[in-house]
């Protein structure tokens, strides 16, 4: 009797909080039916965001992944110089506000800042350009990849990479043949959960990019905007388009999060 | 586990002397001009004589206190929904279970700014169940509750399915209750990872922005939060008041990585 209570309670609690929002969202976007939605989709403006988005990620993601790993492997393997504090930098970006973080590359690369006033110098722009959107959510996103890598590293050991070693292998091919191979699946694992957090990245990215339709706007940025502009269709197309990426993205988890727990 | 700790210890074969220096170098200069840097600039910017003003005027203090209570209450209840929504999935059978499971982690994987609207959309003005919480603190609160809710059940999901069952079934032999045994035996259990779980919620409650932007309704004393609050700042040009707010929350961020830091450091050391 007792049992059914507490889940009752906690299905009912998830379907209030999670499923009944996210179904209501379904359901508000295609209440016009099809058309109005893929109208809102398929204007400049709109390709434009989803062009940017898919840019900016696909810059960011990679270059968290080189740095992910190649860290990973150096906070894993070998006693780091100041390992506390790369460990602390890691992890600052999840504790961070991303609206702290959007502020931080602000004042850094603005007019006035200490970046900032040598590219004004040079007349190159980092602000409300597409350099800024991608150091914005590169900075987002950057624990992703590390925090998945290094716990796997800890777990297997360094036998078989001594081994190799000990068989004449030098060290690049054995990262390549033995290292690699073995985080393969909590580097994949990583590299979604960085692409579903830099193609969502809000916060970060509203400070930094100006929000200019058609040059700096990204898809989270332009539901905002049409939102705020009572365009609640154009709002709910491209939300309903970003919440169909994400759950693709989950199911993309799930399915990872078995295979990264029996390889 | 003993064998990761021994290699740990032992000298690097594999790697050459000139990438020894190189690696670390590299992976330092990345840190260093990605996360570093900017902070640095930051903290700068806030450091002047206008800090305290800044941070003491009426409506950054409002805020700031209005942030940590919402994230107070939203961690105090991801930790009670948490902990039954772990037990249910991992003591409970029901059809659906896999699903359930499984959407458990959509609020990290959905946009920020997507869960406002997702909200919005139901408990918004055109609410269908005549719910309209927009422009309130429970709409702030909602928010919180939704982008925190995976932290404190899947901490404490994975404690949950190793525990061993026996020993509570020993407990019931010898009377104890089911609240009892709870309370006796698995509570003190998951506690710890409960606990990791509260902190990483409550961090991010601090700082949450793109779910509260919208549905908060950004009423100054009454439903503005810090992150909020600061992205103000910043459009009407006072990027020195921001800076200040945003040292803030940064330093409450810095004392939840530290606590946390120190609590997985004891419970380490007393499972060794």
């Amino acid at each position: 009797m007792s049992k059914r209570l507490l889940r009752f309670t906690a299905l009912g609690y998830l379907t209030l909080l999670l499923l009944a929002p996210v179904g209501m969202i379904a359901y508000r976007t295609f209440a016009h039916g099809m058309s109005p939605v893929w109208h809102a989709l398929t204007t400049p403006s709109a390709l434009h965001a989803v062009y940017l988005s898919l840019a900016v990620t696909a810059i960011a993601v990679p270059l968290n992944v080189v740095f992910g790993v190649g860290t990973g492997v150096l906070l894993a393997r070998r006693r780091m110089p100041a390992g506390g504090l790369v460990n602390l930098l890691v992890n600052l970006p999840f504790a961070m506000s991303p609206v702290v973080i959007g502020l931080a590359l602000f004042v850094l690369y603005g007019r006035t800042g200490w970046i900032g006033s040598w590219l004004a110098a040079h007349s190159l722009q980092v602000l409300f350009s597409f350099p800024g959107l991608v150091l914005a959510t590169a900075f987002v996103s950057l624990p992703f990849v590390i925090r998945e890598v290094v716990p796997v590293l800890e777990e297997l050991g360094d036998d078989q990479e001594q081994a190799a070693a000990t068989l004449g292998a030098n060290s690049v091919q054995t990262f390549w043949r033995i290292t690699l191979p073995s985080i393969r699946w909590a580097v994949v694992y990583g590299v979604v959960l960085s692409a579903a957090r830099a193609l969502g990245e809000y916060g970060a990215v509203s400070i930094v990019s100006g929000n200019i339709v058609g040059q700096t706007q990204t898809l989270p940025l332009l539901v905002e905007e049409r939102f705020r502009d009572f365009d609640s269709t154009g709002a709910y197309s491209a939300g309903f388009l970003l919440a169909l990426i994400s759950l693709l993205i989950l199911a993309a988890m799930t399915v990872l999060s078995r295979r990264k727990e029996h390889p | 586990m003993a064998e990761a700790t021994i290699a740990r210890g032992g000298r690097p074969v594999a790697l050459p002397r000139l990438s020894a220096a190189l690696g670390p170098g590299a992976a330092m200069l990345y840190l260093s001009v990605m996360v570093a840097l900017p902070i640095a600039a930051l903290a700068s910017k806030a450091a002047s004589d206008r800090f305290w003003p800044a941070i003491t005027s009426p409506q950054a203090k409002s805020a700031l206190w209005l942030t940590f209570l919402m994230a107070i209450a939203t961690t105090v209840i991801d930790v009670i929904t948490g902990v039954l929504i772990a037990w249910v999935l991992v003591r409970d059978d029901f059809p659906g279970k896999g699903a359930v499971n499984a959407v458990i982690d959509l609020p990290f994987a959905l946009p920020t700014i997507v869960a406002g609207l997702v909200l919005m959309s139901l408990y918004g003005p055109k609410s269908p169940v005549h719910v309209n919480v927009v422009q309130s603190r429970m709409a702030v609160l909602l928010a919180l509750l939704f982008v925190t809710l995976p932290f404190v059940v899947r901490a404490v999901q994975p404690v949950l399915l190793a525990l061993d069952l026996d020993v509570e079934a020993a407990a019931a032999c010898l009377g104890a209750g089911p609240w009892q045994t709870f309370r006796r035996i698995t509570l003190p259990a998951i506690l710890p990872s409960a606990l990791t779980g509260a902190g990483l919620a409550f961090a991010r409650a601090l700082g949450e922005f793109g779910s509260i932007v919208l549905i908060s309704g950004n009423i100054p004393f009454k439903t503005q939060v810090a992150s909020v609050f600061i992205s103000g700042q910043v459009e009407s040009g006072d990027t020195h008041g921001a800076a200040a707010v945003s040292v803030v929350l940064l330093l409450a961020a810095l004392a939840v990585l530290a606590l946390l830091d120190v609590a997985t450091r004891r419970m380490r050391k007393r499972h060794v």
